[in-house]
C-alpha cells in the first residue's frame, strides 16, 4: 500500500504532520515507517502539547536520584536505600474495556518500576467515575476495581492506598491512574540509556500478538459513538507471566551483564527500541523474524506497533547471552536475540531478509512536533455572599450524617477490601487511612504514600487548585508522622486544542510547580492524558498527584483512629470558614460557584513541619488532615476509624458554626493529645507561631457537637459505611 | 528444626512465609517447583499465590507438577505438611485433603482481618496453644470450602475440621462467614491430623505493627511441638 496523506490522517497524524515527514525523510514513508511515527508522535507518546509547560516543572532536590525522562523517578530514602516510582494513567483504555484496562495499567505501571531494578513494593490508584446514576457507572467501577485486583493480588504486591470519586464529568470517560513504588539499592538502578556498538539486543517475556495495535494512538484521540469498536485496541494482561518476568528480570539484575532495559510499554517495541538508542545517541538494528510471536503471519508493521503486555527489551554486554538465556529458560519465558546497537543512529528493520524500514533515530524523537498552544487564563471566580438564614434551619448533626454518606465522602472499603494490602508482610497502614504505609523490608525504616486530586478546586480556579492538591498531598504524609520527600503527577485533562482545556493545563501545572518548589517537594516522574473528552464534552481537570514519604522509625507512625476518651482534640492552622466549592456547599446548599479555598502555602509548610516536631516529641496520639466536609467531618472519620464518641464546642471565634465546621480551609489537621502534655504542645505551637483551637474531647461512645442532642458514634459509622455496598451490590 | 517452603511460578506468599518460620526458630529452605527432591524437613510448606497463574482451577497444575509428588510420600509417611491459601487449593487437588474450594459466594476477591476458633488441640499444630480463638487474616478469592456430605460425615466423625470463621467471642454464625464456605470452615485436617490446609495466613500477622499478631501463637506453639 502507498502511504498517502488520508492514511497518515487515519493514524491519527495531522496534515501539516504528514508534511514534516517527508520533508525530514526526503521521501514518503513506507507504511511500516508511518506507523513508526503515528506512535512516536502521537500525543501519548511525545507529550508534544505538554512538553513546553512541563519543562518548568522542579523536579531537583538533596533527595533525588532521578527525575522526569526515565521508566520512574528515583528518591534516596538513606543508607542505600532507593524508592522507585511512577503513576500512570490508563483511562481510555479503562473505559472501553474496564477489567483489561485497569489491569494492564497497573501491568504497565509495575514494569516501569522493576525495569529499573527495583522490587515493587506498593501499588496505589485513583479512580474517578461518572454519576452514580449514570448507566455505565456500576459496571465500569466493578470491572476497574476486579482488574486493578486481579493484576496486583497475582502479582503479589499489596494495594496499600487509593482514592475514587464520582462526578458527571467523567460520564464518557472515566479515570484509572495507578502508581507503583519499588525498593532499589541505590548502587544497583538500571537505566534505558544504550551504550555500546554491536551489543545484543535481547527480546524477552511474553509473545508478540495482535492485541494493543495503536493503543497508545487511542489513548491520543477524543471518543465518539463508535467507542465500542475500538475494543481490540485494548491490551490484554497476563499478571502470572509479568510475575515470573519480575522475578526473572531481578535474578538477571543481580548480576552485571545488562546495559539497558526497558519495558515495551505504550507503543510497544517502537517506542523501547526508539527510546534506548536515542539515549545512547547509537543506531538500532532488528530483525523482525526473530520476534517471539503468538500469531501467524504477522507484519512488520504489526510486529512494531503491537502492545502485547509483559515484554522487555534488553541490551546486554556481549558473551552473556547464554547465561541470561539460562534464567529466562527457568521461568518459562520467551528470549531471543532479535537485534544489535549500530553506529547508524537511525533505526533499521529487517523482515524475510528485505530492509522494511530506515528512520534516522533523531527525526522520531528530537525533531518531534512541540506546539506551544494557546490557552485561556481562568479568573477566580467572585465569592458567594450565602444566606445566613438559610443555615439556620440545619442541624449540625443531620448535615454530618448526610455528608458522611455522599457518594465522595463514604467508607470504599467495598474498594480495596478487593484489593491484596497485606501481602509482603510490611503493610503497617492500610488503606482507609491518610497514607498506606509499608516497612522497608528488615530496616527500622517505612515509607508512607498516598494519592489525591480535587477537581471540584481545579476546575473552579486551576491555579489554586494545582496548589492545594500539592499540599493535600503532603498533608496526608506528614498526618502519619512521615517526611514527605517527592511527588509523582498524572495530569488528566480535556482536549488541548482547545484553548479552556490547554489553559486549565498550563495553570495546574503552574499551581503544582509553585507549591513543589514552595515544599521542596519535586517531581521526579509522571504522564499526562490528554483528550478524556467525548462528543465535546471534557472532563473536569484532574492532576492526580503521588507522594513519598520517609518515616525513619516506623515504630513512631501515627494513626488517624481516635485513642483514648478524655484525650483533647486540637485543629492545628487557622479556620475561616471558606463554604465556596465545599462539600456542604455543593451537596447541602446546592450551591456549585465561588473561588476554590485559598493556599497559603507558608501556613501550609510550617503547619506541616511543626505537626511532625509534635510527632517526633510523642506527643500525638492520632492526627488526621482536614480536606473535605472539614473539621467536623475530619474529627467523625478519626472517630469512626477509632469507633470512639467525641463532644466538640465551636471556639469563641466570629464566624457561624457551619462555616467553622464545614468550612474547607487549607493547611489544617486534626489532632488527639493527651490532657498532660498539653502545655508541651502549646508551647511547641507558639514558638513556631501556629494557630490552633482546642475544640473538645474524644468521648466513649457519644457524640456530643455544641450541645446538640446526644447521637450514638454508631449512627455515623452507620451514615459513613454503607453506601458504596448498597449501591453495588444491592 | 527444618522446614521446605515449595515455590512454584506464580508463588507470592513464600518469602512471607520464609521470614515467619525463620522468626520463630525454624531453620528454612525455599524449594523450587523443579527440582528433584526436597531437602531433609520436619515440616514441609504449601505457600499461598497464584500457582501457574491459576488459570485452569485454582492449584489444580501445582498439585500435578514434579515436586509435588515428593510432597504426597512425604506425607503418607506421616510429615507435617502445612499449605496455607493457595497451598491449601493445593492440597484439595492433590487429594491429600478431601474438597474443594470454590470462589467466594459473592464473587468477590476478600482482604480482611477474620477471627477463627480452634476445634481440634489434638496434634502438632494446635496442641498447648494458649489460646480458642486467633485473629488472623484472609486474601483469596476462592475460599468457599465445600465438600460432599459423605466426606462432610468423614470430616466430623474423624475430627478433621481445624478451624472455622467466627466472631472475636468465637460465635460461629453465616455472619462471620467471609466466602460462604460450608460449616465455616476455614481449614481441615487430613485424618492423621499431619496435614493442614487453611485459608488464613499466619504469615501476616506476626508482630505488633501489622494488623494482629496472633500468628505468633501458631508459629511458636508449632515449633514447641515438633521440638
Amino acid at each position: 500500500m502507498d502511504v498517502n496523506e488520508k492514511i497518515a490522517i487515519d493514524h491519527g497524524l495531522k496534515k501539516e504532520e504528514f508534511v514534516k515527514i517527508c520533508d525530514l525523510l526526503k521521501r514518503t514513508p513506507n507504511l511500516t515507517e508511518l506507523g513508526i511515527f503515528s506512535a512516536m508522535w502521537n500525543e501519548h507518546c511525545s507529550y508534544k502539547s505538554s512538553r513546553i509547560h512541563l519543562k518548568k516543572l522542579n523536579t531537583k532536590g538533596k533527595k533525588v536520584i532521578q527525575g522526569p525522562g526515565e521508566n520512574a523517578g528515583v528518591i534516596d530514602i538513606e543508607d542505600d536505600d532507593a524508592i522507585v516510582f511512577k503513576i500512570e494513567s490508563h483511562n481510555h483504555p479503562s473505559f472501553i474495556e474496564p477489567y483489561q484496562g485497569a489491569a494492564t495499567g497497573v501491568g504497565g505501571i509495575m514494569r516501569d518500576v522493576f525495569t529499573m531494578g527495583a522490587r515493587p513494593i506498593a501499588n496505589l490508584n485513583s479512580i474517578h467515575f461518572g454519576s452514580p446514576q449514570h448507566p455505565k457507572t456500576k459496571n465500569l467501577l466493578r470491572g476497574v476495581v476486579k482488574g486493578i485486583g486481579g493484576y496486583g493480588n497475582c502479582m503479589g504486591i499489596p494495594t496499600v492506598g487509593g482514592q475514587t470519586s464520582f462526578d458527571e464529568s467523567y460520564n464518557g470517560n472515566i479515570l484509572v491512574n495507578a502508581m507503583t513504588l519499588g525498593l532499589v539499592n541505590k548502587n544497583k538502578i538500571f537505566y534505558s540509556k544504550a551504550a555500546g556498538i554491536n551489543k545484543p539486543v535481547i527480546y524477552v517475556g511474553s509473545k508478540t500478538g495482535r492485541d494493543g495495535i495503536h493503543g497508545a494512538s487511542m489513548a491520543s484521540a477524543i471518543f465518539d459513538e463508535k467507542i465500542d469498536e475500538k475494543k481490540p485496541t485494548v491490551q490484554v494482561g497476563d499478571p502470572f507471566t509479568e510475575k515470573l518476568l519480575l522475578e526473572a528480570c531481578l535474578e538477571l539484575m543481580a548480576g552485571k551483564s545488562i546495559i539497558s532495559i526497558q519495558d515495551m510499554g505504550a507503543a510497544g517495541l517502537t517506542s523501547s527500541s526508539i527510546e534506548m538508542a536515542s539515549k545512547g545517541n547509537l543506531g538500532i538494528e532488528l530483525n523482525l523474524n526473530k520476534v517471539p510471536c503468538r500469531e501467524e503471519k504477522m507484519s512488520p508493521y504489526e510486529i512494531m506497533l503491537s502492545e502485547s503486555q509483559e515484554r522487555m527489551l534488553i541490551v546486554l554486554e556481549n558473551g552473556k547471552e547464554a547465561d541470561a538465556k539460562k534464567i529466562f529458560d527457568k521461568w518459562n519465558l520467551d528470549f531471543a536475540v532479535i537485534g544489535k546497537t549500530t553506529n547508524t543512529k537511525k533505526i533499521e528493520l529487517f523482515f524475510d531478509k528485505k530492509k522494511v524500514a530506515e528512520i534516522p533515530i533523531n527525526i522520531l524523537a528530537e525533531n518531534a512536533p512541540v506546539y506551544n498552544r494557546k490557552w485561556k487564563k481562568t479568573k477566580l471566580p467572585q465569592k458567594i455572599k450565602f444566606k445566613k438564614d438559610d443555615f439556620k434551619k440545619l442541624k449540625i448533626t443531620e448535615v454530618l450524617k448526610k455528608i458522611l454518606s455522599l457518594p465522595n465522602i463514604s467508607s470504599k472499603e467495598w474498594i480495596w477490601e478487593q484489593y491484596d494490602h497485606t501481602v509482603m508482610g510490611d503493610t503497617i497502614q492500610k488503606p482507609g487511612s491518610d497514607a498506606g504505609v509499608v516497612r522497608v523490608h528488615g530496616t527500622s525504616k517505612a515509607v508512607a504514600t498516598s494519592v489525591d486530586s480535587s477537581a471540584i478546586y481545579c476546575n473552579a480556579h486551576p491555579l489554586t487548585g494545582g496548589k492545594q492538591v500539592v499540599c493535600e498531598s503532603w498533608r496526608n504524609l506528614i498526618s502519619c508522622g512521615s517526611k514527605p520527600i517527592a511527588i509523582t503527577n498524572c495530569l488528566n485533562f480535556g482536549n488541548p486544542e482547545k484553548e479552556k482545556n490547554m489553559g486549565e493545563f498550563v495553570e495546574c501545572v503552574e499551581g503544582i510547580n509553585e507549591a513543589s518548589k514552595f515544599l521542596d517537594y519535586p517531581v521526579v516522574s509522571g504522564n499526562v492524558s490528554f483528550y478524556n473528552e467525548t462528543k465535546d464534552k471534557g472532563i473536569k481537570p484532574t492532576p492526580t498527584i503521588g507522594g513519598v514519604g520517609l518515616i525513619k522509625d516506623y515504630k513512631k507512625m501515627v494513626t488517624m483512629n481516635l485513642k483514648n476518651s478524655g484525650n483533647l482534640i486540637l485543629v492545628i492552622g487557622k479556620t475561616e470558614g471558606h463554604i465556596d466549592q465545599s462539600i456542604f456547599a455543593i451537596n447541602i446548599l446546592s450551591e456549585k460557584k465561588g473561588p476554590p479555598p485559598v493556599v497559603n502555602l507558608f501556613n501550609e509548610k510550617n503547619n506541616g513541619e511543626t505537626i511532625l516536631k509534635l510527632i517526633n516529641e510523642d506527643l500525638v496520639n492520632s492526627a488526621h488532615d482536614v480536606s473535605l466536609g472539614g473539621i467536623i467531618t475530619a474529627v467523625s472519620k478519626m472517630a469512626i476509624k477509632g469507633k470512639k464518641g467525641f463532644e466538640l464546642n465551636k471556639p469563641k471565634v466570629l464566624i457561624n458554626k457551619f462555616d467553622y465546621y464545614f468550612g474547607e480551609d487549607q493547611g489544617r489537621y486534626i489532632i488527639e493529645i493527651e490532657a498532660k502534655n498539653l502545655s508541651n504542645v502549646q508551647k511547641i505551637l507558639k514558638d513556631n507561631l501556629v494557630h490552633y483551637d482546642e475544640i473538645g474531647l474524644v468521648a466513649e461512645k457519644d457524640v456530643i457537637i455544641d450541645k446538640e442532642p446526644i447521637i450514638h458514634i454508631d449512627d455515623l459509622i452507620k451514615s459513613n459505611k454503607y453506601w458504596l455496598e448498597d449501591y453495588m451490590d444491592k | 528444626m527444618k522446614s521446605s517452603v515449595i515455590i512454584f511460578p506464580g508463588s507470592n506468599c513464600d518469602r512471607d512465609m520464609d521470614v515467619a518460620l525463620k522468626k520463630f526458630g525454624f531453620k528454612n529452605q525455599m524449594v523450587w517447583h523443579n527440582d528433584p527432591e526436597i531437602p531433609k524437613s520436619d515440616l514441609i510448606v504449601l505457600p499461598g499465590g497464584f500457582s501457574y497463574g491459576d488459570y485452569l482451577r485454582c492449584g489444580s497444575i501445582a498439585g500435578k507438577s514434579k515436586i509435588i509428588k515428593s510432597v504426597i510420600e512425604f506425607a503418607n509417611s506421616g510429615g507435617l505438611v502445612l499449605g496455607i491459601c493457595n497451598g491449601f487449593q493445593i492440597l484439595t487437588e492433590t487429594g491429600l485433603l478431601p474438597g474443594v474450594l470454590l470462589q467466594n459466594k459473592y464473587q468477590k476477591f476478600i482482604c480482611k482481618n477474620v477471627y477463627v476458633k480452634i476445634n481440634n488441640k489434638e496434634n502438632k499444630y494446635f496442641k498447648n496453644i494458649k489460646k480458642e480463638i486467633l485473629e488472623l487474616h484472609i486474601a483469596h478469592n476462592e475460599g468457599n470450602y465445600f465438600c460432599t456430605e459423605e466426606e462432610m460425615k468423614s470430616l466430623n466423625d474423624n475430627n478433621q475440621i481445624a478451624v472455622t470463621y467466627c466472631n472475636e467471642n468465637g460465635k460461629e454464625d453465616e455472619q462471620f462467614n467471609p466466602n460462604g464456605a460450608l460449616k465455616n470452615i476455614a481449614g481441615i485436617f487430613s485424618k492423621k491430623k499431619n496435614i493442614l490446609g487453611m485459608m488464613p495466613h499466619p504469615e501476616r500477622m506476626i508482630d505488633k505493627y501489622l494488623s494482629s499478631n496472633d500468628g505468633n501463637f501458631f508459629f511458636e506453639n508449632l515449633i514447641e511441638n515438633l521440638k
